[in-house]
């Protein structure tokens, strides 16, 4: 029987993309179109339950409002600074670059540390989900706890909603601290781990959510063991996109979930 | 990345330094100047529906600007713009099927 040898040795014939660029960067496009789908289906998901229910509750006092309008200025600064980032970086100049995305990171924490301690405040008021801890001997009797007693798909779409893109800002600002400081950040971000969990209460739900940042750090540490490298330009702008991405999600969450449910007096 | 690759990134990273800083400065004060435009409507008691339509309005203008220049749509070739955003809307208004249904059960008087 004849045997065919199959080189692999041979040099690789490419066409160009149809799209006009790089693939890691379709990559991402592609991905984040299919993440546009899950966060347009919770968005759908929470006006469906909105229309469908009479006298929906429009709890949030200007406190809340103004505390989301600060986030929502950090999110669109952290935008401005990624997309200086991936400017410096296609400039070659990686102090700026790097700078820059430290700066991004800085805007993101800012973001999830603003919204842990409302959705902190608004747990202790009573606007609570069954699957949080019970805090021991205390009862809200407030306007909140009153929300979630008589309208609990409140709590729900408001925690299922800002909890899944609080998580999508985390986990970007963990990508970004990948692409700075690449093994550098491994450490720092063991440091937050430990401080987010050990820091909370054992009655928050950020003292178990906090193992989210010790499972990156294990992500983390499989990818650049396998693959260390240097991150250059595409890089840093397939992790702009990204982070793009999660401003954006952020630009209907906050109208809808915050705006439209503002008590005015 | 291969070299096929890599000389893509090249030409993509030598055709965003021709992108002026300053449009980005001046898009990051338009949506800052939109969000405080719609945190003003929310006190000022409109109508749920007209302040809704308003809301929209403009979360779809500041996702244009993020998307066309923060995540350079706006500087890719046609047929990345059309085929990305046209699929991408077109999946998304697809799920409006479920509203009729909504005002269905409100009209019911469900509880």
């Amino acid at each position: 029987m004849a045997q065919t040898a199959i080189s692999h040795e041979a040099p690789a014939v490419y066409e160009p993309s149809i799209f006009g660029t790089y693939s890691k960067k379709i990559g991402m496009w592609l991905f984040l179109m299919s993440d546009s789908l899950t966060f347009g289906a919770i968005l759908f998901a929470y006006s469906y339950g909105r229309i469908s229910t009479p006298n929906w509750p429009t709890p949030f006092h200007s406190e809340s409002i103004v505390n989301a309008t600060i986030m929502t200025a950090f999110l669109l600064t952290s935008s401005l600074t990624m997309v200086l980032a991936v400017r410096a970086s296609a400039d070659g100049r990686p102090a700026a670059q790097r700078l820059w995305l430290l700066a991004t990171m800085a805007c993101g924490m800012g973001f999830v540390i603003l919204h842990g301690r409302e959705w902190s405040k608004l747990i202790a008021e009573g606007l609570t989900l069954p699957v949080f801890p019970k805090l021991a001997g205390h009862a809200a009797t407030g306007e909140f706890a009153n929300v979630a007693k008589t309208v609990p798909q409140f709590p729900a779409t408001f925690f299922g909603l800002t909890g899944l893109h609080m998580l999508h800002v985390t986990l970007g600002v963990v990508y970004l601290g990948i692409v700075a400081l690449r093994r550098n950040f491994i450490p720092i971000l063991l440091i937050f781990w430990l401080a987010a969990w050990l820091g909370t209460p054992a009655t928050s739900p950020f003292h178990y959510g906090a193992h989210v940042l010790l499972v990156a750090a294990v992500v983390c540490t499989i990818v650049v063991w396998l693959k260390p490298k240097v991150y250059d330009s595409s890089d840093v702008e397939v992790a702009g996109l990204y982070w793009h991405f999660v401003d954006l999600v952020w630009m209907f969450i906050f109208p809808l979930v915050y705006l439209m449910s503002a008590k005015i007096i | 990345m291969d070299e096929f690759q890599i000389a893509i990134a090249h030409r993509v990273a030598e055709e965003q330094r021709h992108h002026s800083k300053g449009q980005f400065f001046w898009v990051w004060g338009a949506l800052l100047l939109m969000t405080a435009i719609e945190v003003y409507l929310t006190y000022q008691n409109l109508q749920p529906v007209k302040m809704l339509t308003i809301l929209m309005g403009l979360s779809l203008l500041k996702a244009g600007l993020i998307i066309g220049y923060f995540m350079h749509m706006k500087f890719e070739i046609s047929r990345m713009k059309w085929l990305t955003m046209c699929s991408l809307v077109i999946c998304l208004s697809l799920m409006m099927i479920f509203f009729p249904d909504a005002l269905r059960i409100l009209a019911l008087g469900a509880k």
